[in-house]
């Protein structure tokens, strides 16, 4: 497939002359495609005179990189501590045998990307899980169901 | 505006359903044609977990609190206290929420829910930016003085004297020098800076602006974690408007001093809280940390003389140089002054952000504020204190007083402000293990002692946990732990092994029973439990039944439930759902 870098070029040149811009240039051009690509990398070394070892380097060390195109919806599985005694980890290993991913991968159909977070901060309702930007607290695996149905409904229409 | 609506719309308040809340107001307002006799003020989260908090004021009622308001309970408020004057009872906050706010001492938290982030007029009617125009008229060595004598000590974990760390720099020669505030608040469970960053942004760039005139910097970065995308919106709408203002900028309100701020976002690296693997982050490169010295004061960013302060270290400033040294020195202990500000969560009542003076005892934070044990059936257990970094504390342990030198010398750490308590449904061996799995996934590498150490702790602590653990490993815990903290590079790793190393210390019957009686006796380990109800215990009620996913309970009116074992995925709904502790 290919993929338009025309937006990159533009995002690269606004960067071109500024100190330490490899981290918030690398984050726009996600923000434009969803992830980083493999072209995008190749453009970025050429343009900028950065070896694509050391942008890989950066973008293999921060977990917010994406090497791979994500899913339509993204869930977050809060793994907190509130979260974690609250159950959060066995929310995780439910989602992630239910949907048949690991933390970090897509499903086939690229309905939903799965991840863990550290802390969403919200204690209070925990456990939590955030689903694009929608924040779900006191979740159980019971409601869980439901609630990826209405994603999935969603993403048919 | 006389009238006003309060709604507390931090991350949390908005999780909870608060813009919905926000809407129907407006929508009621309008259908009562009283929209121009009312103000709605947003605010950010006042630091109580209520769902949404709201406050209505009013000249004849004053302030009238509303606590778990729902989207629906919006034309009932409308109708009867915005319209008719008269409180609905059945939503007003109640003894809880007093008791809450009871025992706190709020300076850095006192705007958070009060004032409205997003307008700097609202800040300014609170003395904000008053401590810059004052410090203007000081020399710089005059505000390190206060600072120093304050006693004021930094929040990010570590404890160093803060005014000594700015002296440092300002001693050094340098063209250029740098403020770096860091809000990459990691810790899970900790939050308290998000909420000031969300609630009172302006404090924290006021705080930095200050330093940055004691130590002759005019550059400032604020690095935030990219998981706050609220907090760093507020932070570029105050900068803005603190610009406009004249307080940020070329010849601040007229002197000649300058100075400028940028946001720095991250992007998800737990180390980068670590001040060299930070620096390392700013400037493009993987977040790595370095051998100090030389310190950042020294050799910071971009090698410049370089000041590193946590969030509610600046929120502290402003308040020193406002109300002086003597009243902020009389808060708190003689070596720790102030207050501190702790994320209480867990299995008590009250959860949410707590303001207290340092040394307060840990019972006094859980059954003043915290309000005691959330289930009066489950007892007390003890208590995790600052993250990943800190360590658990049992019931013996809880009148030592919150302060710096009392919290290490336990074997934990102050840390950044995590604080969560457990009872008996809480497994302390899970609990290191959870723990040492964080800093094992966050560890980035660099040293030896962390990266493969770490997770040689973290395989024996799975094996104890599985039910294959021995006698040996308990020796080995302890040596592997005291050697990492001896020789890891940075306060990553030197502070890791200490949720392994407190649970030995304080909970090592909970790692006999899982080594010697195969058991887990809070029934976490899914691998040590049976998954059987024990029937002497079981009143028939159907909890599990009810909570089972998957149908794997099978259970009748006046009957025992029974779990069947082809059907059950072992996610432990049942036994989070059985209040008599009768599935083993």
């Amino acid at each position: 497939m290919e993929i338009d870098l025309s937006d990159a070029k533009k995002t690269i040149e606004r960067y071109r002359d500024k100190k330490g811009a490899l981290i918030p240039l690398l984050q726009e051009i996600q923000d434009t495609y969803g992830y980083v690509s493999k072209e995008a990398v190749e453009l970025v070394s050429k343009e900028l005179s950065i070896y694509p070892v050391k942008i890989y380097g950066v973008l293999t060390f921060y977990t917010q990189f994406y090497l791979t195109p994500r899913g339509r919806h993204t869930i977050r599985v809060c793994q907190g501590t509130a979260c974690h005694v609250m159950g959060g980890k066995e929310l995780l290993d439910y989602l992630s045998d239910k949907l048949g991913v690991s933390e970090g991968e897509t499903t086939a159909d690229g309905t939903f990307s799965l991840e863990r977070v550290a802390c969403l901060g919200c204690c209070g309702i925990a456990p939590v899980i955030v689903v694009d930007e929608d924040f779900h607290g006191r979740c159980t695996i019971k409601n869980l169901d439901v609630l990826l149905d209405s994603y999935k409904s969603e993403g048919a229409e | 505006m006389e009238n006003r609506i309060l709604i507390c719309m931090g991350t949390s308040g908005i999780a909870a359903g608060a813009e919905k809340v926000e809407a129907n107001f407006r929508n009621e307002l309008a259908r009562h044609k009283l929209t121009d006799k009312w103000e709605i003020v947003k605010t950010g989260d006042r630091g109580l977990f209520r769902d949404v908090l709201v406050d209505i004021i009013t000249p004849e009622l004053g302030r009238v609190i509303y606590e778990y308001v729902t989207p629906e309970d919006i034309s009932e408020l409308a109708e009867k206290h915005l319209q008719a004057g008269e409180p609905v009872k059945r939503l007003q906050a109640g003894d809880d929420y007093k008791q809450f706010f009871a025992d706190q001492v709020r300076i850095v938290l006192s705007n958070c829910g009060e004032i409205d982030p997003d307008k700097i007029s609202d800040y300014l009617d609170q003395g904000g930016y008053d401590a810059l125009k004052k410090i203007l008229q000081m020399t710089p060595q005059q505000v390190i003085e206060e600072i120093k004598s304050s006693g004021l000590r930094g929040r990010g974990g570590g404890g160093f004297p803060t005014g000594l760390k700015w002296e440092f720099c300002k001693k050094e020669a340098s063209d250029e020098k740098y403020i770096i505030c860091n809000a990459d608040e990691g810790d899970p469970g900790a939050f308290m800076d998000r909420s000031i960053l969300e609630g009172d942004p302006h404090s924290v760039i006021e705080g930095m602006i200050i330093a940055g005139f004691a130590i002759g910097a005019n550059a400032g970065y604020i690095y935030c974690r990219a998981e706050y995308p609220l907090a760093i919106k507020r932070l570029e709408g105050a900068i803005s408007q603190a610009g406009e203002k004249g307080f940020l900028g070329q010849g601040i309100l007229g002197s000649e001093f300058s100075f400028e701020i940028t946001i720095k976002q991250g992007a998800g690296a737990f180390v980068c809280g670590e001040e060299t693997a930070l620096i390392a982050s700013i400037e493009g490169r993987r977040g790595m940390p370095k051998p100090r010295p030389p310190y950042p004061a020294q050799k910071g960013l971009w090698d410049k003389p370089t000041v590193i302060n946590n969030v509610e270290t600046f929120a502290n400033v402003r308040h020193i140089i406002t109300r002086g040294v003597k009243w902020y020195s009389s808060i708190g202990t003689e070596k720790s002054t102030g207050t501190k500000v702790f994320a209480l969560a867990g299995k008590v009542k009250n959860t949410g952000l707590v303001e207290i003076p340092m040394g307060t005892t840990i019972r006094r934070l859980i059954y003043g504020p915290g309000g005691g044990m959330l289930n009066k059936k489950k007892a007390f257990k003890g208590i995790q204190i600052g993250g990943p970094s800190g360590g658990c504390l049992p019931e013996d342990l809880m009148d030592t007083p919150i302060d710096f030198e009392s919290i290490t010398k336990t074997g934990a750490i102050m840390g950044s402000g995590g604080f969560v308590v457990m009872d008996e449904s809480t497994c302390m061996v899970d609990i290191a293990r959870f723990f040492l799995a964080f800093t094992v996934a966050e560890s980035c590498g660099k040293c030896v002692p962390c990266r493969v150490g770490l997770k040689r702790m973290l395989e024996v602590l799975e094996q104890i946990t599985e039910g294959k653990g021995k006698q040996e490993h308990l020796e080995f815990l302890q040596k592997m732990g005291e050697s990492i903290k001896d020789t890891a590079l940075c306060g990553l790793g030197n502070t890791a092994p200490n949720p392994a190393l407190t649970t030995l210390k304080y909970f090592s019957d909970e790692y006999e029973a899982h080594i010697e009686g195969k058991r887990c006796p809070a029934h976490v380990c899914v691998e040590l439990v049976k998954f059987e109800v024990i029937e002497e215990k079981c009143v028939k009620c159907g909890a599990c039944y009810k909570a089972c996913p998957v149908d794997a309970v099978v259970w009748e009116k006046k009957q025992y439930a029974k779990i069947d074992k082809e059907k059950c995925i072992k996610c432990k709904a049942c036994i989070a759902a059985c209040n008599f502790d009768a599935i083993q």
